[in-house]
């Protein structure tokens, strides 16, 4: 039980998958406009992450490691979320149009994301058990959502500041996303995991 | 190598077909009417229709909730094509209306109180004693409204003042919401003749504020047709319903009366504004 506990705490503040491990920057940067897309985003991360971290662990260990085939981890990690998701995303425009409706346009945008695949690969790589990997991965999804709430909500006001104009967009957006690493390499050495 | 194309290859195989069987079990039927009005529509996602956005109003015209002509910033051509996949007649809606900022007051004419350094934002600026303007009923210039408008049609000029570009302007009303002084009034396009203040302040006291003001003195009712302006609160007001002739603005002593006409075209718009020295209408 401590052990769980040290694993989230070290996926959303230690090794923060974004601001530490640098991971999933693209759609960190790329829908951090608003604070409410950004909401979306992260829910759509969570369910993905948590999905995608038992689905490959039970893939890995039932299978690949069965037939010898460790050496196409990536590859068929990749695969495997790629129709995953495709998947929950059939089955939740049919049971569930609410939910559907709010992670529906940021479920495709993840299929293929680093941060997904990374949390299923160190997952192997750590050597976690069934529930360390399902608390990994929401831990890992809860720290994106940490960052990217920090850092829509910052952008949300940078829009409103009088930034000099060569540092407008963009530049501002990178220069707040190296600041609000930095602040995070604070919490190094916090948990040794 | 072998053994991990076939593995592969066999994994992408009862994937596509998981997904394929899937796809069957679980395919929503949806309206084809429904993507086809979506398409007609601007999409702009304005949200003036009162739903979150095209593909909603879409939705709600499809199943009969709302009439064809919803979308107030389509006018006449969106209606129009809506009603022709929806296979009903459009009789043709109310005119056309346009947003415009009834303030004349830029900097160099209605100048500053103090030196506001905050947001830059109206919403924010007008907090702090109403904004920095000398005249208390006048556009603050920050641009609130230039940046909530979700078709371009509104420019900053230099001087500090919105303006509509009638020509892009459909008329959603967003700005008329955002901006904080509540000078942004929907007029009708094809009217010329409009007064550019909004200032309640007795004569003498919108005067020294800003020497655009309007002054309250009465000349324009007189001239122009009965009914057609009035003297509201110290602030002459249009009435739309009546034409005015063009004559009327060179009435005004404090030249606040002016005359924009329907056809200004999008680039004779931004032109004109540069022509007159960042002052136009």
């Amino acid at each position: 039980m401590p052990k769980l506990v040290l694993i989230i705490i070290s996926a959303v503040l230690v090794n923060n998958f974004i601001l530490q491990r640098f991971l999933g920057t693209c759609p960190f940067l790329g829908v951090s406009r608003r604070v409410s897309t950004a909401l979306g985003m992260s829910g759509a991360v969570l369910f993905v992450m948590a999905m995608a971290s038992v689905a490959t662990w039970l893939f890995y260990h039932y299978i690949l490691v069965r037939f010898g085939l460790e050496y196409l981890q990536t590859i068929v990690f990749i695969l495997v979320i790629a129709a995953l998701v495709q998947l929950v995303e059939l089955v939740l425009q049919k049971f569930s149009p609410a939910l559907y409706k709010a992670l529906g346009i940021f479920l495709p945008l993840i299929t293929t994301n680093c941060a997904v695949l990374g949390v299923a690969v160190l997952n192997i790589q750590k050597g976690y058990n069934l529930i360390e990997t399902t608390v990994f991965g929401v831990g890992g999804a809860l720290g994106f959502g940490l960052a990217m709430i920090l850092f829509s909500g910052i952008r949300e006001r940078l829009d409103m500041a009088d930034t000099p104009l060569p540092f407008r967009g963009t530049a501002i957006g990178l220069v707040t996303a190296g600041l609000l690493s930095l602040a995070f390499m604070g919490f190094t050495g916090l948990v040794k995991i | 190598m072998l053994t991990a194309v076939i593995a592969l290859g066999a994994l992408a195989l009862v994937a596509a077909f998981g997904l394929a069987v899937a796809a069957r079990a679980f395919a929503v039927e949806t309206d084809p009417r429904i993507e086809l009005v979506e398409a007609a529509l601007p999409g702009a996602n304005c949200g003036a229709c009162g739903y979150p956005g095209c593909s909603g109003l879409a939705k709600a015209i499809v199943e009969g909730k709302v009439e064809i002509g919803a979308c107030p910033a389509g006018g006449d051509g969106v209606a129009e094509a809506v009603s022709k996949i929806m296979g009903v007649s459009y009789r043709g809606g109310g005119e056309r209306m346009v947003a415009m900022v009834l303030c004349g007051g830029s900097d160099q004419v209605a100048g500053k109180r103090f030196l506001y350094n905050g947001v830059r934002d109206c919403s924010s600026a007008a907090l702090i004693f109403g904004g920095d303007k000398n005249c208390r009923y006048g556009c603050l210039g920050l641009g609130t409204c230039v940046g909530i408008c979700p078709f371009g049609a509104m420019i900053m000029l230099p001087g500090g003042l919105a303006r509509v570009d009638p020509v892009k302007c459909t008329g959603c009303g967003k700005c008329v919401d955002a901006c904080p002084k509540k000078i942004i009034k929907m007029v009708p396009a094809r009217r010329a003749v409009h007064i550019l203040c909004s200032s309640h302040d007795k004569g003498a006291v919108a005067k020294k504020a800003c020497a655009k003001a309007c002054i309250a003195c009465g000349k324009c009712v007189k001239t122009a047709p009965q009914g057609a302006i009035k003297i509201e609160d110290f602030l002459a007001v249009v009435n739309y319903d009546v034409e005015i002739p063009e004559e009327t603005a060179g009435e005004c002593p404090m030249n606040t009366i002016v005359v924009r006409k329907e056809g200004t075209s999008d680039t004779g718009f931004l032109d004109s504004v540069a022509a007159a020295g960042g002052d136009a209408i």
